[in-house]
Parts: C-alpha cells; sequence; structure tokens
C-alpha cells in the first residue's frame, strides 16, 4: 500500500467537511469584522465628474451606502435594478466603487458605457482601478454593499446581489433606524 | 392515469437497477456465472422502463396535463410544441430523469458494443453505472418526483423561463448531459479495473472510443451553449465564467487529459494510476457540476434553506460516489503498476506537460467555482469571482500548453531528442511566427504582444499539425481515422484560439441613441435604425426593430433586433439582430425606448467571433472520427476469443484471491 494514494480521498474529504459546514451552518450568524469599525478611508478619483476626487470624509454627518461593483460583474448587473429602486425610493446617497474596472487594460471605459446603458444611480461613481481601497474595505467579490451610519461607522455588509426580499425586510429597515439616530 | 404509469415504470426502473447494481458485482467476485450474465439483460431492461417513464412525462408536457405539477409549473398552453418537449429538461425534477435515461442508455449501449468484453469486467461496469443510477433514481423520488399531481387543477401553467424558450437551448442540456453522463463509462470502466487489479492495453482500447463519445458530446454541448448565450443574452459575449459554465468546463477540460493519458496507458502501459483517477475525477466533476447547478447552491443565495432534503441527499450522493471510489483508489491504486518507462524527452513527458496544465486549469476553474461557496460557508451570500480572476490565470497556462501541443505531434514514444524534434518543427515554429508577426502589423499596423501570441499559437498547432500529417508519408485516404481526428481536433482548437484572440482585443461595441432615420457608424459599418413595429407571436409579444447595415454607402445587410416580452411574471428578453460571416458578426441588441420616437441600441462588431465555435465544431467532429477508428473495432473482435479464454481462467483459479483481495 502506498500512501500517496490516499492524498486524493484526503483532498476529497476536506472539500466534502466544506460543503457539509455550508450545508449545517447559518451564513448569517458570522459578522464580518468590518462592522462596528469606522468606515476605512479612501480618496478617489471620480468617474461621473473626471478630475474631482471623493473621500470618505466627504460623506461624513449623513447615512450612507457603498456600493462596489464592476462592469465585468454578472450579479451586478442582477442587482442594479433593485439598488436603483432602492436608491430613488430611500433617497440614499450611494457611493458607487468601480472596482477593478474603469481604465485598466482588459476593460478600458467598459464602466462608462455600463452606466450609460443601466442608468446611474450613484450620488458619486470612484474609481479603485487596482483594487487597494477594495483591499481596505476587505472585500471578498463583487458586488458588496455597505451601510454606513452618521457617525461614519460601518454598520452593515451586504455581499452578493441585493435582492429585493432583502432590501424590504433589513436594508429599508435599517436605513430608518440609522436615520433617527444622532449624528 | 399516464403519470401514474410514468411514476410506475420509474420505480420499476430503479428495482432493475439495484439488481444491476448488486448481483452482477457480487457474481463477478464469487464466481457466479449466472449473476454476472444478470448484467447485460439488466441494463436493457433499465433503459426500456426509464424510456416508457420518461415519455409518459413527455405525454404530459405536449397534452397540457396541468394537473402534474411539474408540468403546470413549466410548461403551458402558449407554447410552440417543441419548446412544451424542451420543458421538460428545463427544470430539476425532468432534467434528472434525462439524466437517468441517458445514463440507462449509455448502460444499455455498452451492453450492446461490448460483446468483446471479458464478462467479468462488462459485468462490474454494467452494476457500477446501475449504482449510479440507483442514486439518481431514489433522489428523484424521494425529493423531486416528475410525476407529482396536484389537487387543484390549474387551467393554465406557469411557464418555462423565457431564456429557455429557444431551439439553441432545447437541444443544448441534451447534449451536455450526453457527455456528463457518458462520463461515467470511463469511471465504470476504471472502478472496474480496480476491482479486478488489473489494467492493460485492452482495457484501454475498451474505454478510449467511450471516453472520445463523451467528450465530443461535451464538446458540442458546450459550443451550444456558447452560441446560445452570445445570440440569446444580448450581451454579445460568449463566455461569462459562469457556475453554470465552469460546471460544464471541468469535466471538458478533466476529460481531455484523461483522452490523452488513456493513449498513453495503451500505447505505453504508462500512466495508468493516473488514468485512473483521471476518469474518477472526470465523473465526479460532472456529478458535482450538475449537482451545483441543478440544487442551485451557486445560483441562488437560498437554495439549501429552502429545500434542505435535497442538499443535503446531493451531498450524501457526492459523498458516497466520489468517496467509494476514492477509497477504492487509495486501497488499490498501487496493483496497478505502470511498465512502460521514459526519458524527459519522449511523447510520454510532452503527454504530461499537457496533462499537468489541464489539471491546474480544472483546478482553478473548480476553485473559482467553488470560492462562492467557501465564502457562503465562511460566512456571507453569492459573490462573484469574476472574469479577471479566471483570465489571470487560464490563459497564460494555455498558452504554454499551445506551445508544447505543436511539438508533441512530432515526439516519440520513450526516448527523443530535442535536435530531431526541432529538425522537424522548425518549419512550422518559423512559419507561425512570422504570420504572427506580419499579419497583425499589415491589418492593424500597430504592434499588440497578446495578438502575436493568440495568432502564434494558432498558426503554430494548425501548421504543425498540418505538416505532420504530411510528414506521415503514405496517402492520406489509408491513414487511420484517429490520426485525422486528431489532426483535425487539434486544428478545431487552433481556430478556436485564433477567434477568441481576435475577438477579445477587436471587437468594438457602442451603446446609442438612435432616432428612427438616424444613423452611427460603427467599425466602418453605417448602421441606420429604419423603423419599429411591434409583433405577436404565440409565446411572446415584441418590438422589432429594423436595422440596415452599410459599407461605404452600399447596403450589406438588414437585421431585426427584437425586445420580446414573454407575459407577466418574465424578464423582457433581448433578441439580438445577427448578420453573421465568416470573418465578423454584426451584431444589434436593441434596448429601451429613449422618448417618443427614439430607442437605444447596442451595437457590435465581432470580427471573428465564429470561429470560436467553427473550431469547436472541428474539435467535436475529430473526437468522433477517432472513435470510430478500425482498431477498436477490430481489437474487439480478436479479444473476443482472447478474453473468453481470459474471464475463465481467471473465474476458475482465482474466486477466492480476487474476493479476499477486495476485502
Amino acid at each position: 500500500m502506498n500512501k500517496k494514494f490516499f492524498i486524493p480521498l484526503i483532498a476529497f474529504a476536506a472539500l466534502a467537511g466544506l460543503m457539509l459546514f455550508g450545508l449545517s451552518n447559518d451564513p448569517k450568524l458570522i459578522p464580518s469584522p468590518f462592522i462596528g469599525k469606522p468606515a476605512p478611508e479612501f480618496n478617489l478619483p471620480r468617474l461621473d465628474k473626471p478630475g474631482e476626487t471623493l473621500s470618505v470624509d466627504d460623506m461624513k454627518g449623513k447615512v450612507w451606502i457603498l456600493n462596489l461593483w464592476a462592469s465585468w460583474c454578472v450579479s451586478c448587473r442582477a442587482e442594479h435594478r433593485v439598488l436603483s429602486d432602492l436608491i430613488a425610493k430611500e433617497k440614499i446617497p450611494t457611493v458607487g466603487l468601480n472596482y477593478k474596472d474603469y481604465g485598466t487594460e482588459d476593460y478600458g471605459d467598459a464602466a462608462k458605457q455600463w452606466l450609460d446603458t443601466l442608468g446611474n444611480p450613484y450620488y458619486a461613481v470612484v474609481i479603485d482601478k487596482d483594487g487597494m481601497a477594495g483591499i481596505d474595505w476587505g472585500v471578498v467579490g463583487v458586488p458588496e454593499t455597505f451601510i454606513m451610519d452618521k457617525k461614519g461607522i460601518v454598520r452593515y455588509k451586504f455581499t452578493g446581489p441585493v435582492y429585493q426580499e432583502a432590501v424590504d425586510k433589513t436594508l429599508i429597515p435599517l436605513l430608518e433606524k440609522l436615520r433617527k439616530e444622532e449624528g | 392515469m399516464i403519470p401514474e404509469i410514468g411514476h410506475f415504470a420509474l420505480v420499476l426502473a430503479l428495482s432493475v437497477a439495484l439488481v444491476q447494481g448488486v448481483f452482477p458485482l457480487w457474481g463477478s467476485f464469487t464466481g457466479k456465472l449466472q449473476w454476472i450474465s444478470m448484467a447485460r439483460p439488466a441494463a436493457f431492461a433499465q433503459l426500456f422502463f426509464l424510456v416508457i417513464s420518461f415519455a409518459c412525462l413527455l405525454y404530459a408536457f405536449v397534452s397540457d396535463d396541468f394537473s402534474v405539477l411539474y408540468v403546470a409549473s413549466n410548461s403551458n398552453t402558449q407554447m410552440p410544441t417543441i419548446f412544451k418537449v424542451s420543458a421538460l429538461w428545463g427544470a430539476h425534477e425532468g432534467s434528472l430523469l434525462l439524466w437517468a435515461m441517458v445514463l440507462a442508455g449509455w448502460g444499455a449501449a455498452v451492453a450492446f458494443f461490448g460483446k468483446g468484453i471479458p464478462s467479468l469486467m462488462l459485468a462490474r461496469v454494467l452494476s457500477i453505472m446501475g449504482l449510479i443510477c440507483v442514486g439518481f433514481m431514489l433522489f428523484m423520488l424521494m425529493t423531486s418526483n416528475p410525476f407529482e399531481r396536484l389537487v387543484n387543477i390549474p387551467l393554465q401553467g406557469r411557464q418555462l423561463n423565457p431564456l429557455l424558450q429557444d431551439i439553441g437551448l432545447a437541444i443544448h442540456p441534451p447534449l451536455l448531459y450526453m457527455g456528463y453522463v457518458g462520463m461515467s463509462v470511463a469511471f465504470s470502466f476504471a472502478m472496474a479495473a480496480m476491482m479486478g487489479g488489473k489494467l492493460d492495453a485492452a482495457w484501454a482500447r475498451w474505454a478510449r472510443p467511450w471516453t472520445n463519445f463523451a467528450w465530443v458530446c461535451l464538446t458540442f454541448g458546450i459550443a451550444l451553449g456558447s452560441w446560445w448565450a452570445y445570440y440569446e443574452l444580448g450581451w454579445g459575449g460568449w463566455w461569462f465564467w459562469d457556475p453554470v459554465e465552469n460546471a460544464s468546463l471541468m469535466p471538458w477540460i478533466v476529460g481531455t487529459a484523461l483522452i490523452h493519458s488513456l493513449a498513453v496507458t495503451e500505447k505505453r502501459a504508462s500512466f495508468k494510476v493516473w488514468t485512473v483517477l483521471l476518469a474518477i475525477l472526470a465523473f465526479s466533476l460532472s456529478l458535482l457540476g450538475t449537482f451545483l447547478v441543478r440544487s442551485g447552491v451557486l445560483t441562488s443565495v437560498h437554495s439549501f434553506a429552502s429545500d434542505p432534503a435535497r442538499g443535503l441527499f446531493i451531498l450524501i450522493f457526492l459523498l458516497v460516489v466520489i468517496g467509494s471510489s476514492l477509497l477504492l483508489f487509495a486501497f488499490r491504486a498501487h496493483k496497478l503498476k505502470s511498465t512502460g518507462t521514459f526519458s524527459l524527452i519522449s511523447r510520454e513527458s510532452g503527454l504530461l506537460v499537457n496533462n499537468v496544465i489541464l489539471m491546474v486549469m480544472a483546478a482553478t476553474v473548480l476553485l473559482g467555482t467553488l470560492y462562492p461557496l467557501i465564502i457562503d460557508a465562511l460566512g456571507s451570500g453569492k459573490i462573484s469571482v469574476g472574469p479577471p480572476y479566471f483570465n489571470a490565470i487560464i490563459v497564460p497556462l494555455a498558452l504554454v500548453l499551445f506551445f508544447v501541443m505543436g511539438f508533441g505531434f512530432y515526439l516519440r514514444w520513450k526516448k527523443d531528442s530535442i535536435e530531431r524534434v526541432l529538425r522537424k518543427t522548425w518549419i512550422p515554429l518559423a512559419a507561425a511566427l512570422l504570420i504572427a508577426l506580419i499579419v497583425p502589423w499589415l491589418m492593424t499596423s500597430e504592434f499588440n504582444i497578446k495578438t502575436i501570441l493568440g495568432l502564434f499559437a494558432g498558426s503554430w498547432i494548425s501548421l504543425s499539425a498540418l505538416m505532420w500529417i504530411l510528414s506521415l508519408g503514405s496517402s492520406p485516404f489509408k491513414l487511420p481515422l484517429a490520426t485525422w481526428g486528431s489532426v483535425i481536433a487539434h486544428i478545431g482548437m487552433a481556430i478556436t484560439v485564433v477567434g477568441i484572440t481576435v475577438v477579445s482585443l477587436y471587437d468594438s461595441e457602442k451603446d446609442v441613441r438612435l432616432e428612427q432615420g438616424q444613423s452611427y457608424e460603427l467599425a466602418g459599418y453605417t448602421y441606420t435604425f429604419k423603423n419599429i413595429e411591434s409583433i405577436k407571436v404565440d409565446n411572446y409579444s415584441a418590438n422589432r426593430a429594423t436595422m440596415d447595415v452599410s459599407q461605404n454607402g452600399k447596403l450589406i445587410t438588414t437585421v431585426y433586433p427584437e425586445k420580446r416580452d414573454y407575459g407577466p411574471g418574465a424578464m423582457p428578453m433581448t433578441e439580438a439582430g445577427i448578420d453573421a460571416g465568416f470573418t465578423r458578426d454584426l451584431f444589434v441588441a436593441l434596448g429601451e425606448q429613449l422618448g417618443n420616437n427614439a430607442w437605444s441600441f447596442r451595437l457590435y462588431h465581432k470580427p471573428f467571433v465564429r470561429w470560436i465555435w467553427l473550431g469547436g465544431i472541428l474539435m467535436g467532429l475529430g473526437g468522433l472520427l477517432a472513435a470510430f477508428d478500425k482498431r477498436y473495432r477490430r481489437v474487439r473482435r480478436r479479444s473476443l476469443q482472447v478474453s473468453q479464454r481470459d474471464t475463465q481462467s481467471e473465474q476458475t483459479t482465482k474466486p477466492s484471491s480476487l474476493s479476499g483481495a477486495s476485502a
């Protein structure tokens, strides 16, 4: 018997354990380390107003949303309408963080066309070309959506495309609660 | 009544599959000839009952029997018959039934054509296929019965997802399933070889054509799916690295590796353990892919929560199939000794490089596909890893693979020298370099390293393949089909590579707002928006625009992009207007109405995009030719006498040692 022939079995066991964990665990119970901490700072060029920049500091004093997106991300396309409706309905200032997309060699100005076609619901769109701001925000994938309170503390993180049920049941109640808090 | 017959036939098929899975296998270890000989009739009976079951469900769909829950939720009277038929496999339950039927079909085919295979081996192969089918049918009957009735019968059904109401999608899933399930044949052969503890050239020769067929089905299925995504989704893309696509790509990549590794096993009695592992992996990935996709684990955030029973069953089934095969591998693989040795520069080494690269690619895709699931397990929702990840890893790997591929044709088995190979290959190598440097310069008068690499890969592969077949000396009609198949498949790969390179680097797209009568120019073509009209077809209504495309003032074509509305509850669908050409596609997608007379359009110029699928077709044809090679049939006939002798001696002298070894 040769021990190396057990390697595939062991690798598969690890994979199976992972899937079992995913099946049995309620994912909502594990908090993100960024919740309750001040929003990580960035100061990035704007896509919608070339020449200008926007920093996290500019958003102080109000409840706001940061939404990570990219033109290459299929799920972002899926969430776009839901997100746009939310922004229009709640009149919530939302910063779109364009992640590793605009100005890169592969995608050029695809992000701009994306906004032109699908509509631009954002208060401002900033460009994170090399993904550095994304690292500071602990991004694991696109899309992700963060909600900040008036003090600039990250209060909620939504991973993956926002869908209508989550908006109605979680996001809107949270936004209303945060707006009532003192700045 | 008819659905009940279908249900009953399914239960009968399950019983037959149980018999097929247990007795021949048992008999093969205890030497009971009657039990061994049950394998073939059982395989035919199982197919028979599954065909009845399938036909009953089909009848329910075609006759709009909305008392069946599955029909009511996926079909309605408005749909054309062809889509009523394809609606059968449009959702979870029906596609499982199709899966099971195709699996039984492969089993019956092996039973029918496998007369030359020793009955011991055949019994084991068919038993394992029967056991897999047992799993599928149990899953269906316990958690996803397609024949479930409704108490309150609706007058009208819901409808098939409009995206799927398309001819491309009517044939694409069955083809893919043929491919996925076909991998079970190689898997079963590998399992049988490990049980018997013997794997020789004859084994590889039995397994090869089946693997080829499965691979061909996958190739055509993937190409068709990509083509469908291209014209139906309206984004002009042909590959999105979406979990569903990845699920079909992984078995394809591993299957490609398996085909090459089987060649070494047959010709040089080497790579045996590796071949067996690849056969297990290819089928495991097929299973994993189907289930990930079908269970909705990766496409919907709540799939497991919504039906935990289904998710759990899937997981247990995967654990049993993959776990038991890998367990068998762990204990028995050491018996499969590779006897062929080879030196560093040899065809074996070349194919080893091929296999390593393909496996890294498959692992990359697997990681990227499962990553959202991992993240999910660690505490968040659905995310998209995205094309940047896949492109960054797959493209450089592919370039190395293509570079080695060209030399592969000329490499000799066992031992070769670099000088000899270079002497043979310097002409295609130099010619390919020349083409790669000159052609882009002539066409675009700029210097783009990506274009050069892509064109070099494409021309290097095709030139070396062509020169190789010419250098074989004999008349092209006398060469074996396998040789032709190999050359055609590799040239297909080259054509796909060129298509991908050119369309990725030189396509242009533009979103424009056009009023009636207005024009826009893109990549030398003038697009003129003539008019727009409302039309009504059976299953949808649509706005259809008429757009003239001209070049240098001369009208080239008229395209009719549509925006279709499939009724309440369905997303509007884009049906692009496409003018297909050998060197370019003109692609127009209709957007939203912007004001009175104006509409938004997305215009694309897609150079060489057809080459991607043309290459896919050639690859499939190549695989098909190779599978029909005379060698496999001749050997089958010759091995008939030999193997019967083999079987008898194994049965009479070895039953005790066999069962002892497996314990």
